[in-house]
């Protein structure tokens, strides 16, 4: 297993990319190919990432690199895999995607490359909207965010809807090999890479990679903001290989949700009634994966009852 | 060697003697057949080819592209819908100059659903770079798919070329087909040696952001491409004539043009049935000629040009409608013989897969005939069609 001491110097993601400072992206990217190494080839759908990183004339990338539209991630490595294969060549075929371009539209084609189990790598760099067109929407935002698709309005405010589960989703294609990801957890992060790297068959990588406009926080607190998810169980570090799950880092203590969300501005309008929620939804999390029950101080208060299937979220939406 | 086969069954032992490295495929009728013969090939052992069966043709012309870039000889088939649906991707891989080729079973595109033969599915992707050759027979659709690779990987053109075989017409009907042997094909064909591909050895980035700085040129580019691939086309399908016996004529193909005075243009298997209305015709003295259009893409205008020079009318057979002006053939044969003294109508028939027949094709050189003697007839004639009056 590769330690950092031992990671390349080299950067096969170089400086001079025009990433935002404290980009969560560019700093997952430049980390995870400098573990892959020099014999990968990278896939790479319409996202920030293709913007910052490959503006013609200038390219950041080192190795080579290829882009065409923005749902196709997972047909793409397939494509370029089996001519890799076809060759005789040994390649690793990477794609990083963001998570509009895997929850969303990107989801039939990672589907379909997971089903048949081909031996790629697919990094979902998961930023919680659509941050290239201006920060919208998408299936992985959590509930209450802002978005400008999910303003704060007088009727509704924010995102009504939980973030969806996208690790379940995938890992219920049996596939070899399923971990999520922080840039603020790098000695995990570099084991996980190094582990997908040597894999044989479909991984996921789900990384948590914070992005500063989107949601409006301090550049220099990429890291710290990671850590905060952690520690409330907003994000879980875990790996499922061959349909086995651990827990690869539990925090010690468990922090509340508002500690997380009041680092960032897209959180900051969220009534005391909305944060309950998400506290609820982050316990209900942390019990899931931890197996062990939240603090209790922070866990336990009285519970918002659903009689009905219609809930107050698609009221608040659709009116009564 | 002369075997009984199905249009998609020529296309597939194409696509075979061409040595093809990667084939992703999705079924769609009627290009069913075509992946179903290459996996035959696959399955038993007959073809080393890596077969991917994808979830959707979008994913089939991503891989596709993906393949190509890596510096395989991709292949694959679609139709109508599945076309379609991989819109987006077919202008993705013409201006990366990616050579990939696909054939495509032509089909009527929804709504209303149907899946017979018309041209509306192909005819959408006119603009999206891609080369584009619709063949007559059996035969035509096995030579084409390896002149085809030819034309694509040539090194002045680079582009990815669709030959289109009439869905169920060709597809489905079985024909006596010259299979040339693989030493033929390897000696016509040689293998694909891209310059620049995804490679660890030679790292390069393909599909980069591109500022409005540069897209213009490249633009430019690809239209060289275009120009260059005319020439291309002729030189491999003489070469193809010499080696291989059978001559197609290139970009245009003519029957009893020489002294004719009225021409129709046709496509497909129409042009099949319209050699023999024309040899009818002619037995009474009519001097008639069709003119085969091969290439949509490259569009033959100084060929077609050429070829009207001395006649004095000319009908265009289209199998698709472009909703205004008649069928996009018709449109564009008139816009490439612009300034020449020569009346010019539109003959729409099949459409959605109806026979055209002889009578229908007899109609069409009728009414050719009466605009050629300056009789007033429609520009937009619409054959064998309740409520018209053709």
């Amino acid at each position: 297993m590769i330690t950092i001491k031992e990671l390349s110097d080299e950067n096969l993601f170089t400086a001079g990319h025009t990433a935002c400072p404290g980009c969560g992206v560019a700093m997952s990217i430049r980390n995870a190919i400098r573990v892959l190494g020099k014999d990968t080839v990278v896939y790479v759908p319409a996202s920030c990432a293709v913007v910052f990183g490959t503006t013609f004339p200038y390219g950041a990338w080192k190795v080579s690199f290829f882009h065409t539209a923005f749902e196709n991630t997972g047909a793409c490595l397939t494509g370029m895999q089996a001519a890799f294969e076809k060759k005789g060549k040994k390649v690793i075929s990477a794609g990083f995607a963001g998570d509009g371009g895997t929850y969303d539209i990107g989801l039939q084609s990672m589907s379909g490359a997971a089903e048949r189990n081909e031996d790629v790598l697919y990094i979902c760099l998961d930023n919680e909207a659509y941050m290239n067109t201006g920060i919208q929407r998408s299936g992985g935002t959590p509930f209450g965010a802002w978005t400008t698709t999910t303003p704060v309005g007088t009727r509704v405010q924010g995102n009504r809807r939980f973030k969806k589960n996208l690790g379940d989703i995938v890992a219920a294609h049996e596939i070899p090999y399923y971990a999520t990801l922080s840039i603020g957890h790098p000695l995990d992060f570099i084991r996980k890479v190094d582990k997908a790297k040597n894999i044989k068959g479909f991984r996921f990588l789900h990384m948590f990679t914070p992005c500063i406009p989107g949601w409006k926080m301090d550049p220099a607190k990429t890291v710290e903001v990671t850590k905060k998810a952690v520690e409330s169980g907003m994000w879980t570090l875990y790996e499922i290989e061959n349909g086995e799950k651990k827990v690869t880092y539990k925090p010690g203590k468990m922090k509340t949700v508002r500690e997380y969300l009041m680092m960032q501005g897209r959180f900051r309008h969220m009534s005391e009634d909305d944060i309950k929620k998400l506290q609820m939804w982050a316990c209900k999390k942390w019990n899931l994966h931890y197996g062990v029950k939240g603090a209790p101080e922070i866990c336990e208060f009285e519970p918002h009852i659903e009689h009905h299937a219609v809930t107050e979220e698609h009221r608040e939406m659709h009116g009564p | 060697m002369k075997k009984v086969i199905t249009g998609d069954h020529a296309v597939a032992i194409g696509a075979k003697l061409c040595r093809v490295d990667v084939v992703p495929a999705y079924p769609i009728t009627p290009q069913t057949l075509i992946i179903e013969h290459i996996a035959d090939f696959v399955n038993d052992g007959e073809l080393d080819t890596k077969f991917l069966t994808m979830e959707s043709e979008h994913s089939v012309m991503s891989a596709a592209a993906a393949a190509s870039a890596a510096g395989a000889r991709v292949f694959t088939a679609t139709s109508s819908q599945g076309l379609a649906f991989m819109h987006e991707m077919l202008y993705a891989t013409a201006p990366l100059r990616l050579p990939v080729v696909m054939a495509n079973a032509s089909r009527t595109l929804t709504a209303p659903p149907g899946i017979w033969c018309e041209y509306n599915d192909s005819m959408g992707a006119r603009d999206s770079g891609w080369l584009q050759l619709y063949v007559e027979d059996n035969q035509e659709a096995l030579d084409m798919v390896i002149q085809s690779f030819r034309i694509a990987e040539d090194k002045r053109v680079l582009l990815p070329v669709m030959p289109c075989l009439d869905g169920f017409v060709l597809t489905h009907t079985v024909e006596p087909v010259d299979i040339p042997n693989q030493e033929e094909v390897d000696s016509f064909l040689p293998p694909y040696e891209p310059d620049i591909i995804l490679d660890p050895a030679r790292p390069a980035m393909i599909g980069t952001f591109m500022p409005a700085e540069y897209i213009m040129e490249l633009r430019r580019q690809t239209v060289g491409a275009f120009e260059s691939a005319k020439s291309a086309i002729q030189k491999i399908n003489n070469e193809f004539a010499e080696r291989v016996g059978r001559d197609y004529g290139g970009l245009i193909d003519t029957y009893r043009m020489d002294d004719a005075d009225i021409a129709l243009i046709t496509m497909g298997t129409v042009t099949s049935t319209s050699r023999e209305v024309v040899d009818d015709l002619r037995s009474q003295g009519e001097k008639v000629g069709i003119i085969k259009l091969r290439f949509f893409r490259p569009f033959p205008a100084e060929e077609l040009r050429k070829a009207v020079s001395s006649i004095s009318a000319l009908g265009v057979f289209d199998r698709s409608i472009s909703y205004q002006g008649g069928g996009p053939v018709y449109n564009e044969v008139r816009s490439s013989l612009f300034g020449m003294k020569l009346t010019v109508i539109d003959h729409l028939a099949g459409l959605g897969g109806r026979d055209v027949t002889k009578e229908q094709i007899t109609k069409m050189f009728e009414i050719t005939k009466k605009a050629a003697k300056g009789e007033k007839v429609k520009d937009v004639n619409w054959h064998n069609t309740r409520g018209e009056t053709v």
